[in-house]
């Protein structure tokens, strides 16, 4: 096919979509209304659990089951861009040359990379009370390490991130989701079932198995994007082209 | 109020993916990615959405972005050695 | 105003679709699909929303305060991290592509395989 002829197709059907999609729209509820009913059933159940936050409830007790297939297309695509990016035999790793970085930067980098890896913290373990949960927090903890590379430089962050550590959580955070299922399955009436005390609304403790499966999906989450961001440094920094190349150049 | 802040975020969103789509180096796109991020995270807490909303600064403004940088600096590289 | 944030939700997804069927440049390509993503959080959420309602979170409100829908809060959130990981993936094909065939133009790579 042509470009052209492609460009006639793509224009026929994007039209058609926005025609049936704004047909569709039209007979959605309208926007702000007050009729939500699936939304009402899960904040009682939330509240039955004893589950401030009703978004980590729905995630880790009333569909956990649903995110433990999150967690595994997360982890497969971890694996597989791990898979696709390491380092083949004909290329070769270069070190990358230490770069001066302004004294400012750098103080400023020092001083927040401590307060923002907290904050991560902080959100994952309070994921069952206030706005966060693993997934937030996950990622703003890996964040946090990175601020290494920009205060410093690459090695400084290779020294301080054991990349095989990283990459054994993550398999740990997935294994640890899977396992906490089998003991709802072994202790309980079903696969995932929220089998431990509640405790009090609004402690730390609450919640039952929520806080487990919320600090298990935190570590596999900040495992895997400093794994993901690991070989995207690498490629982009470290390792040149093949052999052959490398001579020429 | 509510309906003004949540338009003006909308209209923010709409247009900062129409010029992310329409910039079509990739190293400008990440930069432009990454303010859709920020206003979509804006969006969301106006929509009283902040669980989405964190997550959304955290991914969309920096870490896509970043990994779309090094996939270019990466594909560049191979480009000049050619 | 109550069928606004649907539509913008729409154009976001067309553009994005028509980004990626046009692009020329697949990290590019990859980028267009991020937006498309994006259009599903906002209609999500936007499909959530309650007038006047709170966030769902109790932990500093009395219970029986109105708030939005959380199902679909918790359907975007898993996504837009899940989506990252994935967006990775991608772009990890992109630098494999690139190494094997030395161009990531779609149209040029189409003329490779034959």
């Amino acid at each position: 096919m042509t470009r052209r002829a492609r460009l006639w197709v793509l224009a026929a059907g994007l039209l058609a979509t926005a025609a049936v999609y704004a047909a569709a729209c039209t007979e959605l509820p309208g926007f702000g209304g007050s009729w939500h009913p699936y939304g009402d059933r899960a904040v009682h159940a939330a509240l039955r659990q004893r589950t401030a936050n009703t978004i980590s409830s729905v995630n880790f007790d009333q569909r956990a089951f649903d995110t433990l297939g999150e967690e595994t297309v997360l982890f497969a695509s971890v694996l597989g861009t791990v898979v696709l990016l390491r380092r083949t035999r004909d290329e070769k790793r270069v070190a990358p040359e230490p770069v001066r970085v302004p004294a400012a930067l750098r103080r400023y980098g020092l001083l927040m990379l401590p307060v923002t890896l907290l904050i991560g913290l902080y959100v994952i373990a309070h994921g069952q009370l206030s706005p966060g949960g693993g997934f937030q927090g996950g990622v703003v903890a890996a964040t946090s390490l990175h601020l290494l590379y920009i205060a410093v430089d690459y090695p400084a962050l290779e020294r301080l991130r054991p990349l095989g550590l990283y990459e054994l959580a993550d398999g740990a955070g997935e294994a640890a989701y899977v396992l906490l299922g089998a003991a709802g399955l072994l202790a309980g009436p079903a696969y995932l079932a929220n089998v431990l005390p509640l405790g009090t609304f609004n402690t730390l403790s609450s919640g039952g198995t929520v806080p487990l499966l919320n600090a298990a999906v935190g570590i596999e989450v900040t495992s895997a994007v400093v794994v993901l961001l690991a070989h995207f440094l690498a490629q982009a920094l470290e390792i040149e082209g093949d052999a052959e190349e490398g001579r020429t150049a | 109020m509510d309906d003004a802040l949540v338009v003006a975020a909308l209209l923010l969103v709409a247009a900062a993916a129409t010029v992310a789509v329409f910039q079509r180096d990739p190293a400008r796109q990440a930069i432009v990615l990454s303010l859709l991020g920020l206003a979509l995270a804006v969006l969301f807490t106006v929509l009283q959405a902040p669980d989405v909303g964190l997550a959304q600064l955290a991914v969309g403004s920096a870490v896509t972005p970043l990994m779309i940088l090094l996939a270019v600096r990466k594909v560049r590289r191979k480009g000049h050695r050619k | 105003m109550s069928l606004l944030p649907y539509l913008i939700a729409g154009w976001i997804f067309l553009v994005g679709v028509h980004g990626m069927a046009t692009s020329r440049n697949l990290i590019h390509a990859v980028g267009c699909l991020a937006v498309t993503q994006s259009s599903t959080y906002v209609l999500l959420l936007s499909v959530g929303y309650r007038k006047g309602a709170t966030a769902p979170v109790f932990s500093d409100v009395p219970t029986s305060v109105p708030v939005v829908d959380p199902v679909v809060q918790a359907l975007a959130l898993t996504d837009v991290v899940v989506g990252a990981t994935v967006t990775a993936l991608l772009l990890a094909l992109v630098v494999q592509t690139a190494k094997r065939h030395g161009t990531v133009d779609p149209d040029e790579l189409s003329g490779l395989k034959g």
